[in-house]
C-alpha cells in the first residue's frame, strides 16, 4: 500500500490544544513542512511565545525554549549570536510581538539579527480570553474593548510588515493569509523562503500570517475565515513588504 | 603566567569573565557600570566573542537567557535600576535551571535614585528580585581583585548547581583602581561542563531538549519548585563563604561586605585601640548567607553590628542567623553617602556600653 498522505516528520504526535477552526494547526504545518523540505529540522531552535502558541514546543519536532512574553526575539538572538549554526525561529502572536514585545522585534530586525519570526495576527488576545490587541481593528468589539475598539480613546493598530520594511535590517518581510486554499500555499511558500533567507544568512526574516479566532470572534469557523476576507485583508492588504535580494 | 596589573574594579569584572571562558556578554549602557561593557566592547572581538549592546536591560537579560540555554557562558551587567528590569529574566533563569553570571554594581534608590555607591539591592538580590520561589548565587567582592577572582568562580559555581550567580558590588568598588593579579585569558584552561540539557539541534543524536517554566498541572509545578530547593539545601550547606579580621577573640562583631566592610576595618582597629574586642565578620556570600559563621560568632560576642549602605536589610539576615540571640544594631548610612570610620568606630562603642551595662 503506498502511502499517499502523512504527517511531516516535523510536527510531534500530541495533539493540539488549539480551538476548532483556529488556524494555528495550518500555520504549524506550514512551518514544519518548511523546515522538513529544507533539510534543517536537526539543527533547528525554535523559541515559543506566552499567548495561544506558548506550548508550540509540544508539536514541533526540534528543540525548543519557552520565552518571557515578548521577549522571544532577544531570546532568539542569544541562541543564534551562541551558536550561529543553529536554524532558529520564534513563532509570535500579535500580543507578544506587536505589543509588550516591540521593542524586542524591531531591535532584532535592526540589528539584521539573522533569525526567521513567524508572526501569527489574530487581531486578539486569544489565550487570556479575547481582550484588545495591538492589532485589534477600528470598531471590534473584545473584551476590553467592549463598545469597539474607539481610536480616539484606544489608538490605532499596528501594520507590523509596513513598519519593519523601513528598517535596513528588515531582509525579507512579506504578509500572507491562513483563510483559503490559495493563500495556505502563499503563505507557506512565505515561510519556506523566510527558514531559506537564514540557511543563506541574509538576515531578519518575518511573516505575518493573519489567522482566525472563531472563539474569541464569537464565529463558526467559516465565518471566521469570512472575517479574514472582508474585515482584515482589506486593513492589512498581503504582500511582499521588504526583499533584499 | 599570572601578572599584577593596575586596573579598574568594573575592568577586572571583565577581564575575569574572559578568563573564565565567557565569550558572550549581552549590555546595555547605566552609571556606575559604563566601563565594564566599555571594556568588554573592545576586548571580545580579540578573542573571538561576542559583545552586543541591547535594546533594553530587559533585551540583554533575555539574550542571556537564550545563550544560556544553548549551553555557552554568558553574562550581562547593570546598575541598581537595571537590575529591576532584569528581574524577570532571573525569574525565568531560575525557572529554566540555566547558568548565568549578572553583575550588578549598585548605587542609590529606589526609583532612579543616584548615582553614587549603594548597598541598598540586598534584599533584591539575596530574596530573588523577581516572581517566584528562587535564590540566586550573591557573591561580594571586597576590592578588586576580589571582583576578579570572584567573578571568575562565578561562572563555575553557575555551571555547577545550574544557577544564575550575581556579583553584587558597588559604584566605589566599581571606580575603584587596584593592583590585581589576572590569568593571560586566552591560555586560561576552561572549566564549562558537559551540558547535555542545552539547545543546539537534535542532529539526529539524541531526544530533543526543552528550556521551559511552564508547568500547568501544579502537582508538577511543585514538584519542580521541591527539587530546586533540595538543591539549594545543597548550596546552603556547601557554598557560604565569609572572611574575618580579628574575630577570634572578638566580643562586638561587626558584620560588613563589600565597601563597607573595608570602612569598617578601620573603625575596628580604632575601637581596639580605645580597649574594645571589637572584629569584622565578612559575609562574601550573600546569599547562601554564612549562617554557621554567624552562629558560631554569636557564641563568644555580646553585641553585634551591622554596617551597611542601606536602611537595615543584612541586618535581618544577621538576626535570623543568630536567632536574635544578642544584640544587633545598625551603623548606615545611605542615598549614595558612605558611612566613615568614626560613626563605625562610635557604634561598636555605644554596642559595648549597652552589652556591659
Amino acid at each position: 500500500m503506498s502511502v499517499v498522505f502523512q504527517k511531516t516528520p516535523m510536527l510531534t504526535d500530541a495533539v493540539l490544544h488549539y480551538c476548532p477552526g483556529c488556524t494555528h494547526g495550518i500555520i504549524h504545518r506550514l512551518v514544519a513542512e518548511a523546515i522538513d523540505e529544507l533539510g534543517v529540522g536537526g539543527r533547528t531552535v525554535g523559541i515559543a511565545p506566552v499567548g495561544c502558541s506558548v506550548m508550540a514546543y509540544n508539536y514541533f519536532n526540534c528543540d525548543f525554549i519557552q520565552a518571557a512574553h515578548g521577549r522571544a526575539p532577544a531570546v532568539a538572538t542569544g541562541v543564534k549570536r551562541a551558536r550561529p549554526d543553529n536554524i532558529v525561529f520564534t513563532y509570535q502572536g500579535d500580543g507578544d510581538l506587536a505589543a509588550i514585545g516591540t521593542a524586542e522585534t524591531v531591535h532584532a530586525a535592526a540589528r539584521g539579527e539573522n533569525i526567521t519570526v513567524i508572526f501569527v495576527n489574530n487581531a486578539i488576545y486569544g489565550m487570556t480570553g479575547g481582550q484588545m490587541a495591538p492589532t485589534t481593528m477600528p470598531g471590534q468589539v473584545t473584551q476590553t474593548s467592549p463598545y469597539g475598539r474607539d481610536p480616539k480613546t484606544a489608538g490605532y493598530p499596528l501594520r507590523v510588515c509596513e513598519l519593519l520594511a523601513t528598517l535596513d535590517g528588515t531582509a525579507y518581510c512579506e504578509r500572507v493569509s491562513a483563510d483559503s486554499v490559495k493563500n495556505v500555499r502563499a503563505a507557506k511558500k512565505a515561510i519556506k523562503k523566510a527558514f531559506q533567507n537564514q540557511i543563506d544568512g541574509k538576515g531578519f526574516s518575518l511573516v505575518e500570517v493573519l489567522s482566525s479566532c472563531p472563539t474569541n470572534w464569537g464565529l463558526t469557523p467559516s465565518a471566521a475565515l469570512d472575517w479574514i476576507r472582508d474585515k482584515m485583508i482589506p486593513y492589512y492588504p498581503p504582500g511582499v513588504y521588504k526583499d533584499t535580494p | 603566567m599570572s601578572e599584577k596589573i593596575l586596573i579598574k574594579g568594573n575592568e577586572a569584572i571583565a577581564e575575569a569573565a574572559i578568563a573564565a571562558g565567557c565569550r558572550h556578554f549581552f549590555g546595555y549602557p547605566i552609571t556606575p557600570q559604563s566601563e565594564l561593557a566599555a571594556y568588554l566592547a573592545r576586548r571580545m572581538p580579540k578573542v573571538g566573542g561576542v559583545y552586543l549592546q541591547a535594546e533594553s536591560e530587559v533585551a540583554a537579560i533575555n539574550m542571556v537567557y537564550g545563550a544560556a540555554a544553548a549551553g555557552v557562558r554568558c553574562m550581562t551587567s547593570s546598575s541598581s535600576p537595571g537590575i529591576s528590569l532584569k528581574s524577570e529574566g532571573l525569574s525565568y533563569l531560575a525557572g529554566c535551571d540555566l547558568p548565568a553570571v549578572l553583575i550588578n554594581v549598585q548605587r542609590g534608590g529606589p526609583g532612579l535614585g543616584g548615582i553614587q555607591p549603594s548597598q541598598a539591592d540586598y534584599f533584591q538580590a539575596t530574596r530573588g528580585g523577581g516572581h517566584g520561589d528562587y535564590h540566586i548565587i550573591v557573591l561580594a567582592p571586597g576590592g578588586v581583585q576580589e571582583m576578579y577572582s570572584y567573578t571568575r568562580d562565578a561562572f563555575d559555581l553557575a555551571d555547577k548547581h545550574r544557577m544564575t550567580v550575581m556579583v553584587l558590588t558597588d559604584g566605589i568598588l566599581g571606580q575603584m583602581m587596584e593592583a590585581t593579579a589576572t590569568e593571560n585569558g586566552e591560555q586560561t584552561a576552561d572549566n564549562r561542563q558537559e551540558k547535555p540539557w542545552a539547545v543546539g539541534g537534535v542532529r539526529g543524536e539524541r531526544a530533543r531538549n526543552i528550556v521551559n517554566s511552564l508547568y500547568l498541572k501544579p502537582s508538577e509545578l511543585e514538584a519542580t519548585n521541591l527539587s530546586r530547593y533540595e538543591k539549594y539545601k545543597q548550596v546552603e550547606e556547601t557554598e557560604q563563604k565569609y572572611d574575618s579580621y580579628l574575630l577570634d577573640d572578638a566580643e562586638i562583631v561587626v558584620a560588613a561586605y563589600g565597601a563597607s566592610s573595608r570602612i569598617a576595618k578601620n573603625a575596628i582597629d580604632e575601637a581596639r585601640s580605645k580597649g574594645v574586642k571589637a572584629g569584622l565578620l565578612r559575609p562574601i556570600t550573600l546569599w547562601p548567607f554564612p549562617k554557621k559563621a554567624f552562629a558560631a560568632a554569636a557564641k563568644k560576642a555580646r553585641a553585634f553590628v551591622s554596617v551597611e549602605m542601606s536602611m537595615g536589610q543584612m541586618i535581618e539576615d544577621i538576626e535570623l542567623s543568630i536567632r536574635c540571640s544578642r544584640p544587633v544594631t545598625l551603623c548606615n548610612r545611605v542615598g549614595g553617602m558612605v558611612p566613615d570610620p568614626a560613626m563605625i568606630c562610635e557604634a561598636i562603642l555605644n554596642a559595648n556600653k549597652e552589652a556591659t551595662a
